[in-house]
């Protein structure tokens, strides 16, 4: 049996946070729409690792079933955003986010 | 360190050393079994009755120039075989063979091989799309549409399995049997056997074989997704293939009949005759047969081999991998009954039964198992 | 051995992620945002959650990932590797960026209040699996049942949206 708390929470939320802001990172410059969806995916991620990272502190298990439900809720909006991307560039023949703006002009 | 510590490390090594030859065997006993289906002899050139081929086989493939193609993408080329072979071999470390001999119980273990299974698609995927031909993309695609279907249906059929033993670990579902004294092919009053065929299917499909092989369908798209690759790197995917096509066959064996359990493990006066009487006819058997196809250093070593079975010593502690590895070649054998018998599907017919009539089985035999398992 | 495991996946998981904001390939993003996932499905291991592990592995990666993939490769991408890659607005996204790394700064700087250990003896009394089933479905049924709901919805969603549309004769 492994030691419990071997190696802090604060290096795992450290760790979240960077990962975080990576996924903001690539989800503000990226301009390809797949790119940006899957820096969204880092993000939730990120949120994952915090949420079991304290359920591992706290002895309960409410955190990782909360991830649970981010990993279903992430499947559902692959299913649809891939979807919506598809749609798109049947449409317009790109993926560019700057070029998707019809409704700004 | 004791033994008992070192036997994990010792079976992994030996799985990952010895796999590799028994592939090339299974290929040899698939070829020999397709010969008879068809009335024919089958490889009989190299050695007797053709047991070198794969020795042959393999010397050709590790001598022949390995060519990458001019604008693939050669990390995801080289990466691609690589993570298929890794995920096959990694399903290895929760297969119980007998009570102790296994690489680890996990409590997860049936779900780790699903996962695994779903990694090795991306073997598929990468080596197809980073291949750069319009074959290779072709049979990429078809692969990841075609597992990502079955996988479903696979899965729902497990988790009836695991509804009766309570556990996802294989151990745990061997025991369940054990403690149930039923397979569970035949458990919930015959209803199990829905579940099975479903799973039987759907495993077909997950491995790609006939007549499911779409991803590699010669007559449509070449060599599908390992169209580009030669020599030693078209032998890792034809490993993580056959590595497979093993482990599933375990699989069946494991959930639904009785892992390493010899029939009737509950009734105690059949202990003798089927844990040493059986196998030494089964084995006899063989070597009559050996002696009549004038292999008589084969008929001298399965032999002595029935002859040990019958001390209970050994048979005590040989029956439990003896009937393991038997319930496996029995679930391997079908599968290439089903490669000789039936003809490759279309597409949109794979498709089909995937999404609109296995998976709505699927959930139906659930249910039904979930109910009559209430009762 | 536990912090050689977490400084392993954390390397993984952060050079993956590191790969999937930067390449400009798209296949290559994906590749990177899988083993970004692998690394924190080993970081989900180490914390003693097993059966997210192995359902991290089996949703996200061998699910969402390979939907990601499949739809790179329906729609030829070749041109996007060599179009401009980052956004216009690329500017306001840097002083977000630096904003956020100032509050993880702080936050390091500060150091995190230790959180007492809480009264329950250990995590996977009985078992990681079947104390979240146990969890998911009497505490929180409904929203399970939200969350099944949900998925109903996407598929119909996705389905709409991908359907062949008609020709008008």
């Amino acid at each position: 049996m492994p030691q419990l708390n071997a190696v802090p929470m604060s290096w795992y939320l450290i760790l979240s946070a960077i990962l975080f802001t990576l996924g903001v990172a690539g989800f503000l410059f990226r301009r390809n729409i797949i790119t940006v969806f899957m820096s969204i995916e880092l993000m939730l991620n990120a949120v994952n690792l915090s949420f079991v990272a304290f359920s591992h502190q706290l002895r309960q298990v409410d955190g990782q079933i909360f991830t649970f439900f981010v990993m279903v809720v992430a499947a559902a909006e692959a299913a649809v955003g891939l979807a919506i991307i598809l749609t798109v560039f049947k449409n317009r023949q790109t993926l560019s986010i700057d070029e998707v703006s019809s409704l700004k002009n | 360190m004791t033994f008992e510590t070192l036997l994990p490390y010792l079976m992994a090594a030996i799985f990952a050393m010895a796999f590799p030859l028994v592939t090339g065997y299974l290929v040899l006993v698939e070829r020999k079994i397709l010969a008879d289906f068809q009335a024919r002899l089958g490889p009989m050139r190299v050695g007797p009755h053709g047991l070198l081929q794969p020795i042959a086989d393999a010397l050709k493939l590790i001598l022949k120039e390995d060519t990458v193609p001019k604008d693939a993408d050669k990390f995801l080329f080289y990466l691609a075989p690589l993570l298929s072979v890794v995920t096959a071999f990694g399903s290895f470390a929760v297969i119980p063979i007998s009570a102790t001999l296994r690489i680890a119980d996990l409590n997860i273990g049936l779900l780790l091989i699903s996962a695994l299974a779903a990694v090795g698609v991306f073997g598929i995927i990468l080596g197809g799309w980073s291949s750069n031909s319009n074959y290779s993309l072709l049979g990429a695609l078809r692969g990841a549409a075609q597992l990502i279907s079955y996988e479903v249906a696979l899965g729902l059929s497990l988790v009836t399995v695991v509804m009766l033993s309570g556990t996802l670990s294989m151990q745990g579902i061997v025991e369940a049997q054990f403690n149930q004294r039923i397979w569970f092919l035949f458990g919930n009053y015959g209803l199990m056997l829905l579940s099975f065929f479903i799973f039987l299917i759907a495993a077909v499909a997950e491995v790609n074989r006939a007549p499911f092989d779409l991803p590699e369908a010669e007559s449509e798209i070449v060599a599908g997704y390992h169209t580009e690759y030669s020599g030693f790197r078209w032998a890792l995917y034809m490993l993580a293939e056959y590595t497979n096509i093993f482990i599933i066959c375990a699989v069946a064996a494991t959930v639904f009949f009785g892992g390493w359990l010899r029939p009737f493990a509950n009734i105690e006066w059949l202990a003798y005759p089927m844990d040493a009487i059986f196998p030494a006819a089964l084995l006899f058997l063989s070597a009559w047969g050996c002696a009549r196809m004038k292999l008589f250093p084969f008929t001298a070593l399965l032999g002595i081999s029935g002859l040990v079975f019958l001390i209970p010593a050994v048979a005590t502690a040989l029956s439990a991998p003896f009937w393991f590895f038997l319930k496996v070649s029995a679930v391997f054998y079908v599968l290439i009954w089903f490669r000789a018998s039936w003809p490759r599907l279309r597409y949109d017919q794979l498709m089909d039964l995937g999404w609109k009539r296995l998976i709505p089985l699927a959930l139906g035999a659930l249910l039904a198992n979930a109910i009559i398992g209430m009762l | 051995m536990d912090a050689a495991l977490f400084y392993t996946f954390a390397a993984i998981t952060l050079a993956g992620a590191l790969a999937t904001v930067t390449r400009r390939n798209p296949v290559h993003c994906a590749l990177g945002l899988i083993f970004s996932l692998l690394g924190v499905a080993g970081l989900f291991l180490l914390q003693a959650a097993e059966l997210l592990f192995a359902v991290q592995i089996l949703l996200y990666v061998g699910g969402v990932m390979v939907l990601f993939l499949f739809v790179i490769m329906l729609i030829h991408l070749e041109q996007a590797a060599r179009l401009r890659q980052y956004s216009r607005q690329w500017p306001v996204a840097l002083a977000a960026l630096f904003a956020v790394f100032l509050e993880i700064y702080v936050l390091a700087q500060s150091g995190l209040p230790g959180l007492p250990p809480s009264p329950q003896p250990r995590l996977n009394a009985g078992g990681n699996t079947e104390r979240i089933a146990d969890s998911l479905f009497y505490v929180y049924a409904l929203p399970f049942e939200a969350a099944s709901l949900l998925l109903l919805i996407a598929i119909v969603g996705a389905v709409w949206l991908a359907r062949k549309k008609e020709q008008p004769q």
